[in-house]
């Protein structure tokens, strides 16, 4: 039997890391989406030919070291405040593209006024929106986005809601905001998912370039290390457990949004 | 040369402006001067008051618990103000809406009723140019003349057309006293 | 330049455009709002960057994000506002960028109330964030020094990569006094080459102040520390008034020290030998110039309108050579000249009789 060797210069590159992805390690834990997050972003930056004009604004949670995964310029935010200090650079730096990258700890719960004003004064940055239904980083506590029942280490008998409230739905809250032109839910729980949500990235990003308003994906994650369960597993969660409470869709697009095609 | 002044009256009554159009006058005429007002809610309505100081060196406090004079513009001032005067200090009252008479007898008081002025020159707002006109004459450390000219140069743009009304009312505070 | 009529807030707010403030943040609090209100029409009409943020917390955060783009920025607020702005301060401080603070003090503790006081002279000097650093701090005590102030806090903030805040108080923001404002300077600066201006022909630049590694957290803390350790040797500012055969000093900073000047003025009118000793910086303070008056004097007498804070200073100057006296007032109440020449009087015999 013989193999035939396809000779180098007939082979052609079909999947490579996106130039704005640094060539590092991350710390994420296996099975997290971060990950899959990360490198949507990078291929979205590039297929705009934005990465040498992009500022990225890291946030306090998983994703607190973001700005090491990337090869645009990046900063650290306090936790929470993100949309404030990406407001601060957009309008001294109008002609450069923020990104928020914030995890539902860090915009639902610290940094609600935040994130609300920003969309209110029609902020054109972009945020990209991490769900995964619980704290990672400090180990696995409640969230403002944590389902009904389930269990935490802050909510050990699952969380009950009539002492902690009903988790925070925060794409269909935002939706109600004016200055919020491009507001839309995604999932990166399998590869329709996942390319469904990197074509939303695209067009969030491709409205802060034509300075539309202030945009935001959210992006239904997973975490097995917390949620203790294995990667697959999680992945079969954020689908049967996640999105009937966080259901998919577009919550807004503004018709200037729209007109963009 | 140092001198303090308190103008004290209702919000509304043009105590702030009578201050400012003093410090104004002094700085126009090369004097050092502090203007500092009482402010927060007691603006809205309440009793206000402002502090100007003027000297003819630099000016440490622009506070002082005895001023040297007192523009007295309505009964809460007249209360407050009038026991704190300095000794040989000057009271200039507005006597259309304070009835008491000062009973110091180591204070110079003068009376008049600036806001019936006012009215009889058109506008009860030139209450504080009344005032303003009867302090002056009296002590003139600056000259009428001078706060005219500090009125005309300092006075705001939509008040502009009440400016000859404000000269009428200066002059009428200032003859007012040997009338 | 012609003399003019500037009231303390507006005069900061003016200072601040002269000095190339390209963009500023804030929120409503009394007694430094108009300073809001003047920059909202100024910068404006300036084509300048000015925005009400919805919060102080979100106002810090946006001037970081400013200054880490690589702008001159600056904030206003007053004590209540000032807690608020304590995180991102740290942040701040942690990610070495400039910026200009103002605090316009006001009585606390809690709401207080909005007459003027010095009673955050910790918080400003040596508590403004959690983490080890001092912001450096200016202490006006007229509207002509907010003003040059003003103007310093840019240049130093710029220089040493580092937070100024320029600590007045209500008396210093809502008096007005004749005072000349300098010319516009060049405007905008260049972005320097650390800031956030897009990775463009260069290797990316990242802002943070995040170093999980303790040695690499050492490292930048001992960094941080050789800049604060070089600012206190050279940046120490102070003014005097008739110290140069004083028995009896008095030391006060911004309207308390300018009131003190009129006691010692009035004490002097009656043959007491004292003088006035006035710290301009409060970080760093003047230690150098005191520990030398405190050779000459026979005593030191602190007025602060707080409980006592600068006089802890005062004391480490003047290591014990010296008794450090107090006298403090509250809650928005301002010492009277008069007032304070009584202090002066009692503790100048007392000071005697210790000579």
């Amino acid at each position: 039997m013989t193999i035939d060797i396809i000779p180098i210069e007939h082979m052609q590159v079909v999947y490579d890391r996106p130039e704005a992805l640094a060539c590092n390690h991350t710390h994420y834990c296996p099975g997290c989406t971060h990950s899959i997050a990360h490198r949507l972003v990078a291929e979205a930056i590039d297929e705009l030919g934005l990465r040498e004009q992009t500022i990225l604004v890291a946030p306090v949670g998983c994703s607190v070291f973001a700005y090491n995964y990337f090869t645009v310029d990046g900063c650290e935010a306090a936790h929470g405040r993100a949309p404030a200090m990406a407001t601060g650079i957009k309008r001294v730096s109008p002609d450069k593209t923020v990104i928020t990258y914030q995890g539902d700890g860090d915009l639902a719960s610290i940094g609600i006024a935040e994130i609300i004003h920003a969309a209110a004064r029609g902020e054109k940055i972009t945020t990209i929106f991490v769900n995964n239904a619980i704290y990672g980083m400090t180990g696995g506590q409640m969230a403002p986005t944590t389902l009904p029942n389930q269990k935490t280490t802050s909510s050990p008998s699952g969380r009950d809601i009539a002492s902690t409230g009903a988790p925070l739905k925060i794409s269909e809250l935002l939706a109600q905001i004016d200055g919020a032109v491009y507001v839309v839910r995604r999932s990166l729980h399998d590869v329709k998912h996942i390319r469904q949500a990197k074509k939303a990235i695209l067009t969030a990003l491709k409205v802060q370039q034509a300075g539309l308003g202030f945009g935001l994906v959210e992006l239904l994650s997973t975490c097995p290390t917390n949620w203790g369960m294995t990667p697959v597993d999680a992945m079969h969660w954020v689908e049967t457990a996640m999105m009937p409470y966080f259901p998919l869709g577009d919550y807004k697009i503004a018709d200037s949004v729209h007109k963009l095609g | 040369m140092q001198e303090e002044f308190v103008f004290s009256g209702f919000g509304g009554q043009g105590v702030m402006f009578a201050g400012q159009l003093l410090a104004y006058t002094a700085m126009d005429e090369g004097l050092e001067v502090t203007w500092i007002p009482s402010y927060g809610p007691e603006m809205r309505g309440g009793t206000a008051h402002c502090f100007v100081v003027i000297s003819d060196r630099v000016i440490g406090s622009p506070l002082v618990a005895h001023p040297t004079n007192g523009i007295i513009f309505n009964k809460p001032s007249f209360d407050k103000y009038e026991p704190l005067v300095a000794k040989g200090g000057r009271l200039v009252v507005n006597t259309s809406l304070v009835t008491q008479k000062s009973l110091r007898d180591d204070i110079h008081v003068i009376e008049i009723p600036a806001t019936d002025i006012a009215y009889e020159i058109g506008d009860q707002r030139l209450t504080n140019m009344v005032l303003l006109g009867a302090l002056l004459r009296d002590h003139p450390i600056l000259s009428l003349e001078a706060l005219k000219q500090a009125l005309e140069a300092h006075i705001p743009n939509h008040r502009r057309n009440l400016l000859e009304k404000n000269y009428q009312a200066i002059a009428r505070g200032a003859e007012r006293i040997y009338a | 330049m012609a003399r003019e009529m500037l009231k303390g807030n507006v005069a900061i707010a003016e200072a601040a455009v002269r000095a190339g403030c390209e963009a500023y943040f804030g929120y409503p609090i009394t007694p430094q709002t108009e300073l809001l209100e003047y920059m909202s029409s100024r910068m404006v009409e300036l084509g300048r960057v000015f925005l009400q943020a919805e919060s102080e917390v979100a106002a810090i955060n946006m001037v970081y994000g400013a200054a880490c783009a690589g702008v001159q920025v600056m904030t206003s607020s007053s004590s209540p506002g000032i807690s608020l702005m304590q995180e991102g301060l740290s942040y701040i401080a942690g990610s070495e960028v400039p910026c200009v603070i103002v605090d316009v003090m006001r009585g606390g503790p809690g709401l207080g109330n909005i007459l003027p006081s010095q009673s955050d002279y910790f918080q400003v000097t040596k508590s403004a964030g959690h983490g080890d650093f001092h912001p450096i701090v200016l202490a006006p005590a007229s509207v002509q020094e907010a003003i040059d102030f003003t103007m310093l806090a840019f240049e130093l903030a710029q220089k040493y990569r580092h937070i100024v805040i320029i600590a007045a108080d209500g008396q210093i923001g809502q008096m007005m006094e004749p005072a000349e404002l300098p010319p516009m300077k060049d405007y905008p600066l260049p972005r320097p080459n650390w800031a956030l201006t897009g990775a463009n022909g260069r290797e990316k630049n990242v802002i943070t102040s995040l170093y999980l590694n303790a040695d690499e957290e050492e490292a930048f803390n001992n960094r941080l520390q050789k800049k604060l350790a070089l600012i206190r040797s050279v940046e120490q500012r102070s003014d005097e008034f008739a110290t140069d055969d004083a028995e009896l000093l008095v030391v006060g900073y911004g309207t308390a020290g300018r009131i003190a000047m009129s006691a010692v003025q009035l004490a002097r009118e009656k043959g007491l030998k004292v003088g006035l000793f006035r710290p301009q910086t409060l970080y760093p303070f003047p230690e150098q110039r005191l520990s030398e008056l405190a050779e000459q004097v026979d005593m030191c007498l602190v007025v602060e309108m707080n409980a006592g804070q600068m006089i802890e200073d005062v004391r480490l100057a003047v290591k014990d050579s010296i008794p450090v006296e107090f006298y403090g007032r509250m809650g928005g109440n301002i010492p009277m000249p008069d007032e304070l020449l009584r202090v002066i009087e009692r503790y100048y015999a007392y000071s005697a009789v210790l000579a």
